[in-house]
């Protein structure tokens, strides 16, 4: 995707009063924002999904309301119920019109085909109270990829309000669950992190589990019982073919990638003992990270790639621990009640995402130090969390209860507050969150 | 008369061993002939009754195809010790087949952790099933962890059935 450089511009903000949300704040901070349906200079038929310029505006303006609602710290009003705009307002809002209605940012832009195949989504964000522009975004693009550039400018405002990172134009892999609770189908599939652009990769024939993509979103790490074991394949996106990481006699499972991709860990069951080991992404000699008789499992890297938190039941009961890449320095860091597994470093290295197990499954954080427990989700079984590309949100799976017990996949901010359910077109578990796209 | 001979001392050394075994002596299956009886034989009378050496015919012939686990826990008991003596018992007597035996968790662990959990249960009743004799070439394991559950529901009885390894014959 190409970004135009003259709209990425961002306008220097005012130094007064400026709006801004708090990602740590409650649900009652919410910001109200204003998005109306973006208008067209001249209405074209793209080929894209809806295809007329004026109908991709409304939808690029539905897909920015959905992310912003979605994150929990905006409170969208449009495109539905507002008023229409004309190409002319887009960079001079009528502000007096939209603080009356009592939006406190409104976001407006356009669509406008170039002729040669592209379109091109402007969007700019206003503080109605300033009565100033507080940035803007643009994006020349394929007309298939308008989601993309809707989740561009989403991210711009998200994180020109928030301060924090972006998070919306990024993809997951995850496992597509049908059939009764005794013979699910478990399916490789990938989606847009708001559930779109959603695409099987595997059909179900051979039982599929924990994905992961690469960091360049051009490969998925999974387990796969092709041939009745226990292996993993790095599934080529592009190409649409598989090779094998390892070829072992034991079972082999639980991989997941290095941050710089390089490197995968995985978990390998010998005799009936478990223990973690890391291989070049592109094969070759395993190495050991483990060495003990009991279930070591799981893993996962700072973002610096200095250190690994796994999982252990060592002790009695599955806990986490962390090490250096090379297996040194093993040091066991959570001590609550019950049982800690699925452990996840989150990509701004300040915290863990883990699953505690106390007869019910929750999803928690805590400091890489063991310290600062919050446990952000109350069912009967939410499992292994994964966060998203700014780490401020976790995607998670939640299984309901009894013989007709299914699966979803679900999100939650740090504040625990902000929980909803990803749409998926079948039941859905192991979700895994891809960084932010480039 | 050698087959009345062999199915006493079967049975003899079940009661000898103590062992809870699930099925009446009057269950236990004849044990194979070598060809000449049942070439003989009336085929009337082996109507119904599955192909030796069959994967019925090992489910029809043991204690039980699988052993259960307490929770967390992948220890032979007394009881699991009875039923894979009778599947040893049965391997003996068909050296030529071969066995996967599946490792299987309940629904209150995670994902992962229940794969490793399966296959500590798997490798268990292999390792017993070895020291009785059986020929470790001859077994293989895998684990299904959490993800096929024998029975559906989500309570104490349905967890103690999930936590099984279940021996299954190979063609």
């Amino acid at each position: 995707m190409r970004a135009l450089v003259i709209l990425a511009l961002a306008i220097a903000s005012p130094a007064a009063a400026q709006l801004s949300v708090d990602v740590d704040g409650t649900i009652g901070d919410d910001l109200s924002i204003a998005v109306p349906a973006m208008p067209t200079p001249q209405v074209v038929q793209t080929g894209a999904n809806p295809s007329a310029t004026d109908a991709l505006g409304r939808a690029v303006a539905e897909v920015i309301a959905s992310d912003l609602r979605g994150s929990g710290l905006f409170k969208p009003t449009g495109p539905s119920g507002v008023r229409a705009i004309g190409v002319g307002e887009v960079t001079a809002p009528q502000f007096e019109g939209w603080a009356s209605q009592g939006a406190a940012a409104l976001v407006q832009g356009f669509v406008r085909a170039n002729g040669n195949g592209e379109i091109t989504v402007g969007c700019y964000l206003f503080d109605v109270a300033l009565k100033t522009e507080l940035t803007r975004a643009g994006f020349a693009i394929a007309p298939r990829d308008w989601r993309r550039a809707a989740h561009k400018c989403a991210d711009a405002i998200y994180a020109r309000l928030s301060g924090e990172s972006p998070f919306f134009d990024s993809r997951i892999a995850y496992i597509a669950e049908s059939g009764p609770k005794n013979n699910r189908i478990k399916r490789l599939a990938i989606m847009d992190s708001d559930g779109a652009n959603h695409r099987f990769i595997t059909n179900g024939q051979t039982m599929a589990l924990t994905p992961r993509f690469s960091p360049d979103y051009k490969s998925i790490v999974y387990l796969s019982y092709l041939g009745k074991r226990l292996r993993i394949f790095i599934y080529d996106v592009a190409a649409g073919r598989q090779r094998l990481v390892t070829e072992s006699a034991n079972a082999t499972f639980a991989p997941r990638f290095s941050p710089d991709g390089k490197s995968i860990l995985y978990s390998m069951a010998v005799g009936g003992n478990t223990d973690i080991y890391r291989i070049s992404a592109g094969g070759g000699t395993p190495v050991r990270l483990t060495n003990s008789p009991s279930i070591d499992v799981g893993g996962s890297y700072s973002p610096d790639g200095s250190k690994i938190v796994f999982e252990s039941d060592r002790s009695g009961s599955q806990q986490l621990y962390v090490m250096g890449t090379d297996g040194s320095g093993q040091q066991r860091i959570s001590f609550g009640g019950g049982r800690y597994a699925t452990p996840e470093w989150s990509p701004r290295g300040d915290l863990i995402a883990f699953t505690r197990v106390t007869g019910n499954f929750r999803v928690g954080v805590m400091t890489p130090a063991g310290g600062g427990e919050r446990l952000l989700t109350n069912s009967w079984q939410d499992e292994a969390p994964s966060w998203s590309p700014n780490g401020r949100v976790l995607q998670f799976f939640r299984t309901s209860q009894g013989g007709n017990g299914k699966s979803s996949v679900w999100q939650v901010d740090l504040t625990g507050v902000n929980e909803r359910r990803i749409p998926t077109p079948i039941d859905g578990s192991d979700p895994a969150w891809g960084p932010l796209l480039p | 008369m050698k087959n009345v001979t062999t199915h006493l001392v079967v049975a003899a050394s079940l009661i000898a061993l103590g062992a809870c075994a699930k099925k009446k002596v009057e269950d236990l299956p004849l044990p194979p002939d070598n060809g000449s009886a049942t070439a003989t034989g009336d085929a009337d009378a082996d109507a119904g009754r599955p192909l030796p050496g069959s994967q019925e015919d090992f489910v029809a012939s043991v204690v039980a195809d699988r052993v259960f686990f307490d929770t967390d826990l992948f220890d032979i008991d007394a009881e699991d010790q009875a039923t894979l003596r009778s599947q040893a018992g049965w391997l003996a007597r068909y050296p030529q087949t071969r066995v996967t035996i599946e490792g299987h968790a309940d629904e209150r662990g995670t994902r992962d952790y229940n794969l490793a959990l399966g296959d500590r249960r798997a490798n268990s009743a292999k390792n017993y099933l070895a020291s009785l004799g059986v020929d470790e070439t001859r077994i293989s394991t895998i684990s299904y962890g959490k993800e096929r559950p024998d029975a559906v529901g989500s309570d104490e009885g349905a967890w103690a059935r999930n936590r099984r390894a279940v021996t299954v014959t190979v063609r």
